[in-house]
């Protein structure tokens, strides 16, 4: 008897020509200028520092060192320090950390149903920032402050889920009040840490918890870039499904996606990518929770866009937060400080103007 | 007849509470089900037992033939679409894209939707009349026009059978009838459809097929000239309901309402 139902007619019935209804081309538009502000804003980063250099001279050691170039001879060698070396490295830094958490702050909102969920929302950052405590007061028992940041900051979101998850199911407020419960779990473990700690650990640990990017080097780049790519190619892929997933479990069911399984690749994914990215340069704010409502605003809540273009306008805000920190006073200002001093306004700004269609 | 859905001694309970004993009942292909039944007397745990949100912990339910017990997620989606009872999701979704997330458990590829799903769901959006609102966010329409979108994305699911969650609660007079007229039209084209409703006499006016539960249980089940008497209902709702005959249609009144008006009185 299975299948022997005849197909149903309904729609065969109805012709309907395909117009320009379900057209893309002026979101595909918009994704290619955000990856033109993207180029544009890292060619522009790369000029700009403390040290003056003109632009032939970066870009000529930028080419040669691409094309492997033995123009040593007229290059200046601490120029080509300071582009290849320092400036460099800290710009792709401060992009695949603006994708890192931009594009994980879609997914978070998206998985969780809620406009106002950043990616730290499930502990991440205590975690993290617990780790990179412990392993700052307690180096000689820490392989590295990043290692124990990345571990802890993972190990509280996989906290989070254990405590949360009652008979094969993880409900959407258990999670977040979990995360929130782990949270502060962690910062009171941090705040004991910062109580015992000398003088110079307390310094170290406050810096990390602003977040930063004056240690950037090629090493962190190779590190976390191709996690964070990666990630991000993968949680791409699946935006159709985390639009179905933002419907609520018993609707992603009921349309075939299974709620439970889709909602842990995708966290899982999410928290990778943030926990990689925090532990290399600590808890920098606002960039995951704005940059997913800018592009709703710009392109609609469609996560197969807004999760690239999320990215992309989260990688071009960080870097300029970033080049900001490193040249507007002859000292640097943690970047974090900056995120959110020009962050809060523009929240201001979305809760004064659009308050009720944003929030509901 | 052939059976699209064949629920067999349904058992199922949370902890030690008892929520569904001993459930059987058939739905037959193209036929408009209504479940009727007192608040908590265990419709929506049914519902969700046949849509396996839940697992029923005895007894048999299958769909077309085949045992859901066996059935993956992405399986199941293909045999039965689900419409929730309107809401509003977090996100202003265009309707065009809410009706195109039918489509979802037919997609090929990974990313995106072919011309075949597109045309399915303008198709739908055209049979349910929402060809001019398609390009409004879902989230900003009156609870009516989010009813109509969550049926459309069922229709462009093509799927044998369909559940209805309490389509019509929260809509005005008009819409409720627009809503149970589709509903009849879907029906026609062969596709089966099971509707809760709280409403005695919808379910009189427009179903083929009746099943009304009561503490946990099926207490009658036919067609709704049968079921839908005032001896069953003062079973369910405890001296509150008259039926009455307008004009060949049934009516449902309230027994103090009934006394007061001219309708013929009719013992069913």
């Amino acid at each position: 008897m299975a299948g022997c139902l005849k197909d149903t007619s309904l729609l065969d019935d109805i012709a309907c020509e395909e117009g320009d209804e379900f057209s893309i081309h002026g979101k595909l538009l918009i994704l290619f200028a955000l990856f033109v502000l993207l180029v544009l804003t890292s060619s522009a980063a790369v000029v700009f520092g403390a040290y003056k250099i003109s632009i032939a001279d970066v870009y000529s050691i930028i080419l040669s060192h691409l094309l492997h170039l033995s123009e040593a001879q007229n290059m200046d060698s601490l120029k080509d320090i300071i582009v290849w070396d320092l400036r460099l490295p800290r710009v792709l830094l401060a992009i695949t950390v603006g994708f890192a958490l931009a594009a994980a702050g879609a997914t978070f909102q998206g998985c969780f149903r809620n406009p106002l969920v950043e990616p730290y929302i499930l502990g991440i950052s205590s975690g993290a920032a617990f780790g990179a405590a412990m392993g700052i007061v307690f180096h000689q028992f820490f392989f590295s402050v990043q290692a124990a940041a990345f571990i802890f900051g993972s190990l509280a979101v996989i906290l989070a889920y254990g405590i949360a998850c009652v008979n094969k199911e993880t409900p959407t407020i258990t999670l977040i009040l979990a995360g929130v419960i782990l949270g502060s779990l962690f910062s009171a473990a941090v705040s004991i840490l910062k109580y015992i700690s000398n003088d110079s650990a307390l310094r170290e640990i406050v810096f990390w918890l602003m977040g930063g990017f004056y240690f950037a080097s090629w090493s962190d780049v190779a590190l976390v870039t191709p996690v964070v790519m990666l990630s991000f190619l993968a949680m791409w892929s699946l935006g159709w499904k985390l639009n179905i997933l933002s419907m609520g479990d018993d609707e992603a069911r009921g349309l075939g996606v299974n709620p439970e399984k889709y909602k842990l690749i995708l966290i899982g994914l999410a928290t990778l990518m943030t926990s990689i990215a925090v532990s290399t340069v600590g808890i920098i704010a606002w960039v995951g929770l704005m940059m997913p409502h800018a592009t709703r605003m710009i392109l609609g809540p469609d996560h197969r866009f807004v999760i690239p273009a999320s990215a992309m306008l989260g990688g071009s805000y960080l870097l300029i937060c970033d080049t900001m920190a490193r040249t507007l006073t002859s000292s640097e200002i943690p970047v974090g400080i900056i995120t959110s001093l020009l962050g809060a306004p523009y929240l201001i700004y979305l809760l004064r103007t659009r308050g009720k269609s944003v929030f509901e | 007849m052939i059976h699209v859905l064949n629920v067999k001694d349904l058992q199922f309970q949370y902890g030690m509470q008892p929520v569904l004993k001993d459930i059987s009942f058939q739905v037959g292909q193209g036929q408009l089900c209504g479940l009727f039944g007192p608040n908590g007397c265990g419709k929506t745990t049914l519902f969700k037992c046949c849509l396996k949100f839940l697992k029923n912990q005895g007894g048999q339910i299958k769909v077309d033939g085949q045992d859901i017990k066996n059935l993956r997620i992405e399986e199941m989606a293909k045999l039965v679409a689900y419409v929730p009872q309107e809401h509003k999701p977090p996100f202003p979704y265009l309707v065009k894209d809410v009706v195109l997330m039918g489509r979802t458990p037919r997609l090929k590829s990974l990313f995106g939707t072919n011309k075949e799903d597109r045309q399915k769901a303008l198709g739908a959006l055209k049979l349910l009349g929402l060809l001019e609102i398609a390009d409004k966010p879902y989230n900003q329409l009156s609870g009516g026009q989010r009813q109509m979108v969550l049926i459309a994305r069922a229709v462009a699911q093509e799927t044998p059978l369909m559940f209805l969650d309490e389509p019509t609660s929260a809509l005005d007079f008009s819409n409720q009838i627009r809503i149970w007229r589709i509903m009849k039209q879907i029906a026609e084209s062969g596709v089966t459809i099971l509707a809760c409703s709280h409403d005695p006499n919808h379910v009189s006016w427009y179903c083929d097929r009746v099943v009304v539960m009561n503490h946990n249980h099926i207490l009658r089940e036919g067609p709704p000239q049968e079921v839908i008497t005032e001896t069953v209902l003062d079973e369910i709702y405890r001296n509150v309901c008259a039926v009455r005959n307008l004009d060949g249609a049934r009516m449902v009144l309230p027994k103090e309402v009934a006394r007061g008006n001219g309708a013929r009185k009719h013992n069913y």
